[in-house]
């Protein structure tokens, strides 16, 4: 059962092949045999939720629910009813949310088994999964090296075949990264296409929840069922219930692919450079036009997120105080010492700086200067992809200018943000946006990224899959985990 | 832009952290590259440009005035550190 895809694994659960029981059975066992290597996972349940197998029983019974009775993780900032959600930090260690997040409840509607709940970097804030109160997660194409962050648990977890779909969220590109350098795909939504009530927030104009799974198709499939509006997320758009139209053909002609020239020829990495363009004429081989399109501001989009994103954390992560949420200390003589231990003993390093980064961005003296700065490019960023938009169906690009690097190899400097080039300027204009494998060098899994209209998925999921049905880089899987 | 000891205490106070006295030069090293990465905005031309806080042009939803919603007291008060039966217990605030 294996590697097999969600609509394989649903016909033989419809053909009583096999039991929603022996499914997810494989797979928790491949949860508990590959966790100790991985580190994917914070949490592995010790057995189903038997409401969630009942649902699935009962969607099976009644027939074509693609989704019943397959197993997923959670990204461990998704509330989940009785279970530990811990957004990988000393914060939150023993939270146990007395409610599930509208992602988690969607899915368990549409009949999804939850086995665990998945490593990431904590609260978000990471781009290796080396950032996590519970440890870092190996990628498992090499364990040596980081899966990416901050999705890297729901990454590794994919990608080692331990689930056959995590769920994940994407602030500056915590989807997308640890799909490429994991060997996976993974899409975010447009901002709004689905709710974050119960997802523990980092930068609320950015954050947005999304899938991880081997194919374009399976992420599809799920994403279907997590959309749509909820009255509990004033952000989540007014929009009708989407659903995933697989294309019948790998046939593309009348596409228009949008290029970014400079992303791709201003590549360092070779090996990533050639594969780019390989995938992209792979698109034009399949009946798509190539047109080469322009983001002339793109080049900001590292420096104004890294004061917007920290800017709305300062302002989301101040409820953590020891008081109203979160770790309180057992050391505090008067309340202002009770706020400052409680924080600093809760969160890490990496969510301090962060914090600090914010508190000062959002300071007299500085707002107008950074803050107001930032979301004025914020706006010409978003100009630029509108412009864009009127000559292609989407862009094609990079994920990520490196493959994945080892594990210590970047705790210091800024180059772990400067590495978000490719991923930041669509989450600023709140853009659907996916990576897919598109081959290996140095051993390695690379990513290609479509960027599509707002509220587009359609196009960017379609292309995917028209080129997977052509391909099999979507098919590996690490040898120590075939 | 670039920060000293002083002007990190000052934001560490600000965002209500201790920063301990051996972390300080690190983390003041640390935010020193962060904000000399971000200084790149001042390179763009962003006069006559509407800020833009969100790319969703949402608007806030009404509804009817009534009761949705049940209580939770028992699971919320076994959330807290300390409770009893009908309250959050936090340590004394008035000195």
């Amino acid at each position: 059962m294996i590697g097999l895809s969600i609509r394989q694994m649903a016909g033989m659960l419809a053909a009583k092949e096999c039991s929603i029981q022996e499914l997810c059975g494989v797979y928790w066992d491949r949860c508990q045999a590959f966790n100790e290597t991985t580190g994917a996972l914070i949490t592995t349940l010790t057995e189903f939720n038997p409401k969630e197998l009942l649902q699935a029983q009962a969607l099976l019974d009644q027939g074509q629910q693609p989704l019943a009775g397959i197993p997923l993780v959670h990204k461990d900032l998704f509330c989940t009813h009785g279970i530990k959600t811990t957004c990988a930090s000393n914060m939150l260690a023993d939270f146990v949310p007395p409610y599930d997040a509208t992602v988690v409840s969607r899915l368990q509607q549409a009949g999804m088994v939850t086995l665990g709940k998945a490593n990431m970097d904590e609260f978000a804030m990471g781009s290796s999964n080396e950032h996590s109160a519970f440890g870092p997660v190996a990628n498992p194409w090499d364990e040596q090296r980081v899966p990416g962050g901050s999705s890297g648990g729901s990454a590794a977890a994919v990608a080692a075949r331990m689930v056959p779909v995590a769920t994940g969220t994407d602030t500056g590109g915590s989807i997308r990264q640890p799909a490429a350098l994991c060997g996976i795909t993974g899409i975010k939504p447009s901002y709004g296409r689905v709710s974050r009530h119960g997802m523990i927030a980092f930068a609320s104009s950015l954050d947005q929840a999304g899938v991880m799974a081997a194919s374009a198709d399976d992420c599809g499939l799920v994403l279907s069922a997590m959309s749509g509006h909820d009255a509990l997320d004033s952000t989540s758009a007014q929009q009708p219930p989407w659903q995933w139209q697989k294309p019948d053909s790998p046939d593309m002609r009348g596409l228009k692919v949008g290029v970014v020239r400079d992303w791709i020829d201003g590549l360092a990495d070779d090996g990533i450079k050639q594969l780019t363009w390989a995938a992209i004429e792979q698109c034009q081989a399949q009946g798509a036009e190539l047109l080469d399109v322009s983001l002339p501001h793109a080049d900001l989009a590292v420096s104004a997120y890294y004061i917007l994103a920290p800017a709305e954390c300062s302002s989301n992560l101040s409820r953590f105080d020891g008081v109203r949420f979160g770790h309180q200390t057992a050391q505090a003589s008067n309340l202002q010492e009770l706020y400052c231990r409680s924080r600093s003993e809760g969160f890490g390093e990496e969510v301090q700086k962060r914090i600090m980064v914010g508190a000062w961005a959002l300071s007299s003296g500085y707002y107008d200067a950074y803050y107001l700065k930032a979301q004025k490019v914020r706006r010409l960023i978003s100009d630029d992809f509108k412009a864009a938009f009127e000559q292609v169906d989407l862009i094609a690009g990079p994920v990520s200018p490196e493959v994945a690097f080892k594990h210590g190899e970047k705790s210091t400097g800024v180059s772990m943000y400067q590495a978000d080039q490719f991923t930041i300027p669509a989450s600023l204009a709140g853009l659907p946006c996916l990576s897919m494998p598109i081959g290996h060098t140095q051993g390695l899994p690379v990513g290609l990224q479509l960027i599509g209209r707002y509220f587009d998925e359609q196009t960017i999921l379609a292309v995917a899959d028209q080129y997977q049905q052509q391909t099999n880089h979507h098919q590996q899987t690490p040898e120590a985990f075939a | 832009m670039s920060i000293n000891r002083t002007e990190l205490e000052e934001i560490a106070a600000l965002a209500q952290l201790n920063i301990p006295d051996q972390q300080v030069g690190h983390i003041t090293e640390s935010l020193n590259q962060l904000m000399a990465m971000i200084e790149h905005i001042n390179d763009a031309n962003t006069e006559a440009v509407a800020p833009m806080a969100h790319p969703n042009d949402a608007w806030q939803l009404v509804r009817a005035d009534e009761v949705t919603d049940t209580s939770h007291k028992a699971a919320l008060l076994a959330l807290a550190a300390h409770a009893d039966d009908d309250h959050y217990l936090v340590p004394k605030v008035i000195e």
